[in-house]
């Protein structure tokens, strides 16, 4: 695999519509939980060190509204906002997130399933992304069982490899 | 059903299970038509038909040897693809790294509001 030192997220493209990020805390889930889910605390993470978040919004409780901004060091908003579906409080949370920038942005909201598991006071979040693009929708009704995606990536593992 | 003019990109290129299917061939090393019919149970048509779109967006390159085509990968031009997963990957290790910090926090907090739950 990539080089993924211990303490770093994996992403993973389980099937062509999904994105699977896991990432190992040490700290229990209801830390976890309250860091994603409290405003003033998704401020000081969400902006990845790409600038700052400047305004987060959640409204949560199911078909409740929410909403992050950040700006960049070069002065470039990046919004996404969405709605909750699902919460069971320290467990799990399934939503739809919009990105604001593209077009027809609603049509492309993807459905987000946060899970926290902790284990000896550490927490294993697993955010599953699923995106409604109709080509994985076709390869996966064309394909049966589809194995291609994982080997694909080892594919793109080589191709990384070799532009090194 | 109408068929959809295949965009010319590498994300589109890669979106067919076949071709991800040739491509995971190839990553293997140059080879003749006749070997991808025989790896992957296509008939010669649909194999050519998914090579010409893997030609298109330059994910694999053609050339002639005596009476052979032989076809071989190029990753450069699935680079794309490779970039966008690499984005998102580094994006979230640098959320998670500050959310370290924050739960850091909050764990000292507890421990200072003598809170045991």
């Amino acid at each position: 695999m990539a080089a993924t030192s211990s303490g770093t997220a994996t992403v993973t493209l389980p099937t062509d519509r999904q994105i699977l990020i896991t990432r190992e805390f040490d700290a229990p889930r209801h830390l976890v939980y309250k860091a994603w889910t409290t405003p003033e605390l998704v401020k000081r993470w969400w902006h990845a060190n790409r600038g700052r978040v400047t305004i987060a919004e959640i409204d949560l409780r199911v078909g409740g509204a929410w909403r992050y901004v950040s700006v960049t060091e070069s002065g470039v908003e990046v919004a996404f906002h969405g709605e909750y579906r699902e919460i069971v409080p320290n467990m799990r949370i399934v939503s739809t997130e919009v990105y604001e920038g593209i077009p027809d942005a609603e049509q492309h909201a993807a459905l987000n399933t946060l899970t926290l598991t902790e284990r000896d006071g550490r927490t294993l979040l697993t955010v599953l992304v699923e995106h409604p693009t109709k080509e994985g929708r076709d390869a996966h009704i064309n394909s049966g069982m589809e194995p291609g995606m994982q080997d694909a990536l080892d594919l793109l593992e080589q191709v990384a490899v070799s532009l090194g | 059903m109408a068929r959809a003019a295949t965009t010319a990109d590498a994300f589109n290129a890669v979106a067919e299970p076949r071709r991800r299917q040739i491509l995971d061939i190839l990553a293997g090393g140059e080879r003749p038509v006749n070997d991808l019919v025989g790896l992957t149970g296509l008939a010669q048509p649909q194999v050519s038909r998914h090579l010409r779109v893997l030609r298109e967006v330059g994910a694999v390159d053609v050339r002639d040897e005596g009476r052979q085509r032989l076809y071989r990968i190029n990753g450069q031009a699935l680079k794309p693809i490779h970039d966008w997963v690499a984005a998102y990957e580094r994006s979230w290790s640098e959320r998670f790294e500050q959310l370290d910090a924050v739960l850091e926090e909050l764990q000292a907090q507890e421990v200072d509001d003598g809170s045991d739950e």
